[in-house]
């Protein structure tokens, strides 16, 4: 089987307190699709950059991406959002507040296509976000309310929603139940994993939930210092405990 | 009674301006300085173009284009030279100045021709002060119309998006730097073209005349927004234009009680500062009676 993604030696260096830092530090990975991978890692492991690259949010310092063979390191994160969506950590960061949930669900349908001078299609696709936020306690006849209105845990989910409405080739997942409460956090998780289940995406979720990092996805990476230091498939991540984890922080 | 009608013209009027601002403060977050350059631009260019014997619509047309081009200068130096907002409205604006000034010739100069659009298709035959009301009204409802359809398009979404969460815009694929051209670029053809009638409606231009305008403009904006909060964005013109108005009778008011023409500007500016902390002040005062109530 092809890989969906191929990460070739990326490396990203910034220049910091006079010297030069590999934020990234000669990282190779194959995502292949279907794939749900977990990655850990501290503050500062390069985790959140590595996902910058590939969305092209952030431009490489050397090394190359690929999607679906065609080499994309040099696309902006524009062309790359037809294929590449990414639900990020800050609720806020994620939805327009002035508008209206069913209008950035409208907004995010077009994912990656050209903005025209046409009307907007709102009320045609009414039915289809109502049916998408129907077995969502949180979104449920929310249709016409101001995203801005919203908690941090609707506005999350919304988030969620925006990036899988239009099925992307690669679903990143920027610790994106790390900012709300537990029982929040885990029903968006189990939504998650359940999407990704029914709809066959793949997905790149970086964490720092250890208990999250163990229960889902098929593959668990480890990253630090810009460097993988541990890769493990479905069934090395079976035998899994958290305690285990804890060595690489 | 003339005084209260003339007020309210100007109100009209000025409220065109204000939508125009209200494009880049509201819709793209986007503090643009150029304003103050763009009015005079369009003032200057609509009396040079009449005196030199154009059409006052052709004048408007032009006067809207050359605000076009001041929003491009403001949008190049902000999204490719990466210079602050507040910065590259600053520079444009006071090399508008001098463009300004090349475009007349000198610092000011008088409207000696007939030809003024205040004069034409009947609006010279209503009583005193109604063409500006009435020429106001319809300029408002075609530029409102305009408004409200391209925001309801989808490049028009993508500009609202741009100013409420670019990095949102930026993920979903939306190209921010175009859509901060096109707000930007619209936003000061406005403003100029409202230049434009404003040196129609006053006879003459000058260059300074755009000093303080960005301050008219938001005040109509910010009355508007204390006056009827939460209100959807069509609706939220309708509101620029009554607080345009308000802010026109509030001034009229203060100079009637006999304050010093000289302290115009003072004066806008502090109803504008007071506008801005309106809100504040309101939750103060409320916070302050519940704790009252409370503590007995």
């Amino acid at each position: 089987m092809k890989p969906l993604l191929e990460i070739n030696d990326a490396v990203k260096t910034i220049y910091n307190d006079n010297q030069n830092l590999n934020i990234l530090d000669g990282i190779n990975l194959e995502i292949y699709p279907k794939d749900f991978i977990v990655v850990l890692g501290t503050n500062g492991a390069g985790k959140s950059t590595l996902l910058d690259a590939i969305t092209g949010a952030n431009k490489l310092t050397s090394g190359e991406i690929k999607l679906n063979d065609e080499d994309i390191t040099q696309k902006n994160l524009a062309k790359r959002s037809r294929y590449i969506s990414r639900v990020y950590q800050d609720p806020k960061l994620g939805t327009s507040p002035r508008m209206t949930v069913a209008e950035n669900l409208l907004l995010a349908q077009r994912r990656g296509l050209p903005r025209r001078l046409r009307l907007r299609k709102l009320n045609d696709n009414i039915e289809k976000f109502k049916e998408l936020t129907k077995d969502l306690p949180t979104l449920d006849n929310r249709l016409n309310t101001f995203t801005e209105k919203l908690s941090g845990g609707q506005r999350q989910t919304l988030s969620f929603l925006m990036a899988i409405i239009q099925k992307p080739e690669l679903l990143l997942l920027d610790e994106h139940t790390a900012a709300l409460d537990p029982q929040t956090s885990q029903e968006l998780m189990e939504l998650t994993s359940k999407v990704i289940m029914e709809k066959e995406l793949t997905c790149l979720m970086v964490t720092h939930n250890l208990t999250e990092a163990i229960k889902y996805g098929n593959r668990l990476i480890v990253l630090k210092k810009g460097k993988i230091i541990l890769d493990l498939d479905k069934d090395q991540k079976s035998k899994l405990k958290e305690q285990d984890l804890l060595e690489y922080f | 009674m003339n005084l209260i009608i003339s007020t309210i013209s100007q109100g009209f009027i000025w409220a065109i301006m204000a939508i125009g601002l209200f494009i880049t403060f509201r819709i793209l977050d986007f503090p643009d300085m150029t304003v103050e350059g763009s009015f005079p631009l369009g003032a200057v260019t609509a009396v040079m173009l009449i005196q030199h014997g154009y059409s006052a619509e052709i004048a408007l047309l032009v006067a809207f284009i050359f605000g076009n081009l001041a929003g491009f200068a403001t949008a190049f130096m902000y999204t490719k030279l990466h210079i602050p907002s507040l910065l590259a409205g600053i520079l444009t604006m006071t090399a508008l100045y001098s463009v300004n000034l090349r475009i007349l010739g000198k610092a000011n100069m008088s409207l000696t021709k007939p030809n003024n659009i205040f004069n034409k298709y009947g609006l010279n035959k209503l009583p005193v002060n109604f063409n500006g009301i009435i020429l106001g009204i319809i300029i408002i409802a075609i530029i409102t119309f305009l408004l409200i359809i391209f925001l309801n398009t989808e490049k028009g979404q993508a500009v609202i998006a741009t100013g409420d969460n670019e990095i949102m815009a930026a993920s979903l694929g939306i190209n921010t730097t175009v859509m901060k051209f096109i707000g930007i670029m619209v936003s000061n053809g406005i403003v100029a073209l409202t230049g434009g009638m404003i040196a129609q409606q006053n006879g003459f231009a000058d260059v300074n005349m755009g000093i303080g305008s960005i301050v008219i403009g938001l005040s109509a904006i910010i009355i508007g927004e204390v006056l009827y909060p939460d209100v959807p964005l069509s609706i939220r013109i309708i509101t620029i234009v009554i607080g345009s108005i308000v802010y026109r009778l509030i001034l009229m008011i203060v100079l009637q009680l006999g304050f010093n023409t000289n302290d115009l500007k003072l004066i806008s500016a502090i109803i504008l500062a007071l506008c801005l902390a309106l809100p504040t002040i309101r939750e103060q005062f409320f916070r302050a009676f519940r704790n009252g109530v409370r503590s007995k």
